[in-house]
């Protein structure tokens, strides 16, 4: 018999195993889950995320079609692979959920985001903003004589990167609206 | 059919095209439009509990035991929120159940009026879905929708939050047939090829398990019936987790008795020496895998399952087979005989062989005594004076719950009605209110601990009430003596805060509520007393007074691997360590 001796207040013992076995490394994926357009919805979505520890990197949602009253939630996380189908299988269990694409595997997609800075400055540091503001393709969709607002859109690592130059010549706030994410091709 | 009418009768018409014919719940002020329509009417039996925690888990015993989905009515605010417990319950054992809350008016939603609660919020974690219907059109698509909900794919309790406002608008009735159930449509008939894949696993198997749960059960009596054919002709052994108890009969030459933490030491063995694990409706839960990186090392594994959720949750699987369990189990027998039937008929008897030396270690042996009652000799009697009986078991939770599913044999599905994976205190009680309700000629028994009994002791009333026979039998340690036993084993002999230093009087308690009090101290009386508990025609709360440090065996301590049990008192005598003090 294999039977373990286990020592009376032995406290290497615990009610739950606490070693975690889980060693892969962490994977992104970027899923469009296509969801009922009703009450709740984003609500149910996050609370799966957070109730099961998933991570959230970024979430967009707004309805994509009006007549059958569907919205798109576009979903960037972070998991090893095992998460990550685990959270593919727990979104398409859900019963307001239709589809759930994860755009990492399917093949190319495109990722895009809309960033909008505020910038304060005057004389060098101003022109200097303009000048990189340029050199990223940012619109400028305000002005004052001491403040500019730039409009980006691009990847992530894009608006991430314009922020970083911005950084130091006078960025004062950021509005980023997430990822949206679409699949190349047809 | 469409007709004008209100939307408390819209409830009810509902209620009755979907095969209601019991609802357990209580009445509060926000679901009075929804009573006055229960009560012009005789068609729907409602069943007034004592507390709604009591209403949801009464209504999984009636789900359980009847195969049909509960049905309960609370009111809003505190009416709601008593009933999240039995909720988790339900969602944790996938029981199928619809739960109609009354809601304040919808337009005083949002501004903290008398008793309300965000319902559709608290309760959007522990049910498979919920709604929140301000529309009086809606509200019978809705209830259908919910019905279909709760009861297809991974069965599940279900919410319809119903503002008063909305129950006394008219609206149009529309019946199930007529109803849009949304896309909700989970795939019950497995893939093929994946169920090729497990036949030729099966022709090949030296040493193979079946490792069947709940999911036998939801899937229906076809389900257990086709699991039971195909276990006798491949002949490969079979063991379940505490949920699926009852599909395969105990009594059936190829069962290993109950797997796990407090599992046998046969079942759990085979779980891990297999070469074959055919997992069917079960979900690899911690209290059975124990440690994960030694679980069953040497077995390629097959998962049937119909929530693709529990396939590679826990376990990686060879086979994953998504599917409802009747539809993959006929379609696998179908598969297996047209290819003529094969299995390693000597290396399986060889297997059975090694396994019958596992048995004779008889780890369900306990040292008896003709002094104190011990309490898998109390459930041993029970088992051997109600065997063949019309019998329905339901437990509390704790040692007495681990016992019952160690000495009592189940024959048949449905008949065992358990908080398997919340584990809650005060569940049995009102679940055997529900069960009997169902089945009103039956013998429907609690197992309780005498601290569990007492979570949910107000529905005493209700079984009175109702004059359902419900016997209490209540394994009496005063102790709670699964806490008790961890922290003897784990925490150093310090029994913080284990017993109840003023229990009742349970002979009286009885009396009081209107019932009969059966107290048994010797075992010598035990017999007698059992069959003067079944005799009597009326509940009855039987005070059984057991060993009160009985620890309950084997066990495999979490963090372990199956053929790590503890077997019994040696295995675990032995000084306290002297880092045991510095507990973590
Ligand atoms: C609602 C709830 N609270 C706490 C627990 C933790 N718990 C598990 S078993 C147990 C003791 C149960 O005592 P009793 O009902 O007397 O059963 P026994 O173990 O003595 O047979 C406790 C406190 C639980 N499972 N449920
Ligand atoms: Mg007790």
């Amino acid at each position: 018999m294999n039977a373990v001796k286990l020592k009376k207040g032995a406290s290497s013992f615990s009610a739950y195993d606490l070693k975690n076995f889980s060693g892969d490394t962490e994977e992104t994926h970027t899923l469009a889950v296509l969801v009922d357009n009703e009450a709740g919805v984003l609500a149910r979505v996050i609370g799966l995320f957070s109730g099961r520890g998933y991570n959230i990197e970024s979430l967009t949602v707004a309805e994509v079609d009006h007549e059958s009253n569907r919205s798109r939630i576009t979903i960037v996380t972070t998991g090893t692979p095992s998460v990550i189908e685990q959270i593919k299988a727990q979104l398409s269990r859900m019963v307001p959920v239709y589809d759930v694409h994860d755009l990492t595997v399917e093949g190319p997609s495109v990722e895009r985001e809309l960033a909008l800075f505020k910038v304060l400055g005057k004389g060098d540091k101003r022109l200097e903003a303009l000048r990189t503001a340029e050199i990223f393709r940012a619109r400028v969709v305000d002005s004052t004589l001491e403040s500019f607002v730039f409009e980006l859109t691009g990847t992530p690592e894009k608006i991430d990167a314009f922020a970083e130059m911005m950084q130091p010549l006078g960025l004062e706030e950021v509005a980023r609206t997430g990822v949206a994410a679409i699949a190349r091709g047809h | 059919m469409s007709r004008q009418m209100t939307g408390a009768d819209i409830v009810v018409q509902a209620l009755k095209d979907q095969g209601v014919d019991t609802v357990f719940g209580y009445p509060g002020g926000a679901v009075l439009p929804i009573y006055d329509a229960i009560f012009q009417q005789n068609d729907i039996r409602h069943i007034l509990v004592r507390h709604e925690q009591g209403a949801t888990h009464a209504a999984e015993g009636y789900a359980r035991s009847t195969g049909k989905p509960g049905v309960v009515i609370v009111t809003s605010g505190p009416g709601a929120t008593n009933a999240v417990t039995g909720l988790t319950d339900a969602l944790m054992d996938s029981i199928p159940m619809i739960v109609l809350s009354g809601q304040v008016p919808s337009f005083m939603i949002g501004s903290d009026a008398f008793q309300e609660a965000d319902t559709v919020g608290i309760t959007r974690p522990c049910t498979k879905h919920n709604w929140l219907v301000k529309d009086t059109e809606m509200l019978a698509e809705t209830i259908h929708e919910a019905f279909h909900v709760a009861t297809n794919g991974r069965p599940g309790p279900v919410l319809v939050d119903i503002p008063k406002d909305v129950q006394f608008a008219s609206g149009n009735y529309i019946s199930p047939a007529k109803a849009d159930l949304g896309h909700y449509q989970p795939r019950v008939k497995g893939d093929k090829d994946a169920i090729t894949a497990l036949v030729e696993l099966i022709e090949k198997a030296k040493k193979p398990v079946f490792y069947t749960g709940g999911g036998v059960i939801n899937s229906g009596k076809g389900a257990s019936q086709l699991l039971r054919e195909l276990v006798k002709a491949t002949n490969f052994p079979i063991t379940s987790t505490l949920m699926g108890l009852g599909a395969y009969p105990a009594s059936g030459d190829n069962w290993l008795g109950m797997l796990g933490m407090h599992g046998t030491y046969e079942a759990n063995l085979a779980m891990h020496d297999c070469d074959l694990m055919i997992c069917v409706g079960a979900r690899f839960d911690d209290r059975i895998t124990g440690r994960i990186d030694a679980f069953s090392p040497k077995s390629k594994k097959a998962h049937i399952d119909i929530d693709p959720s529990s396939i590679n949750k826990v376990i990686h699987v060879d086979v994953p087979i998504i599917g409802d369990v009747g539809h993959v189990l006929e379609d696998l027998l179908k598969i297996w005989k047209s290819r003529g039937r094969k299995t390693k008929t000597a290396d399986v008897k060889k297997w059975h062989a090694q396994i019958d030396q596992w048995r004779a270690v008889d780890c369900l042996a306990f040292k008896n005594s003709d002094k104190i009652i011990k309490p898998q000799y109390a459930l041993q009697r029970l088992e051997a004076l109600t065997k063949g009986m019309d019998r329905y078991i339901t437990t509390e939770v704790g040692q007495h719950q681990m016992w019952a599913a160690q000495y009592l044999g189940f024959e048949e599905p449905n008949r065992w009605m358990t908080s398997g994976g919340l584990g809650t205190m005060g569940y049995g009680l009102p679940a055997s209110v529900g069960t009997q309700i169902a089945h009103p000629d039956s013998l429907v028994i609690n197992i309780a601990g005498e601290a569990s009994w007492l979570m949910n002791m107000q529905e005493m009333g209700t079984a009175i009430q109702y004059r359902a026979p419900v016997k209490q039998f209540i394994l009496n340690n005063e102790r709670l003596g699964m806490v008790r036993q961890w922290q003897e084993l784990l925490h150093g002999e310090r029994y913080s805060h284990s017993w109840s230093e003023a229990l009742p009087d349970f002979v009286k308690l009885a009396e009081a509520f209107g019932g009969k009090g059966i107290r048994c101290t010797d075992p010598a009386d035990l017999d007698d007393a059992i069959m003067e508990m079944l005799n009597y025609d009326g509940p009855v709360i039987f005070d059984c007074r057991v060993e009160k440090h009985e620890n309950c065996f084997p066990m495999i301590p979490s963090g372990k691997a199956h053929n790590e049990m503890l077997m019994g008192e040696e295995d675990t005598q032995g000084v306290i360590d002297s880092g045991g003090a510095v507990l973590v």
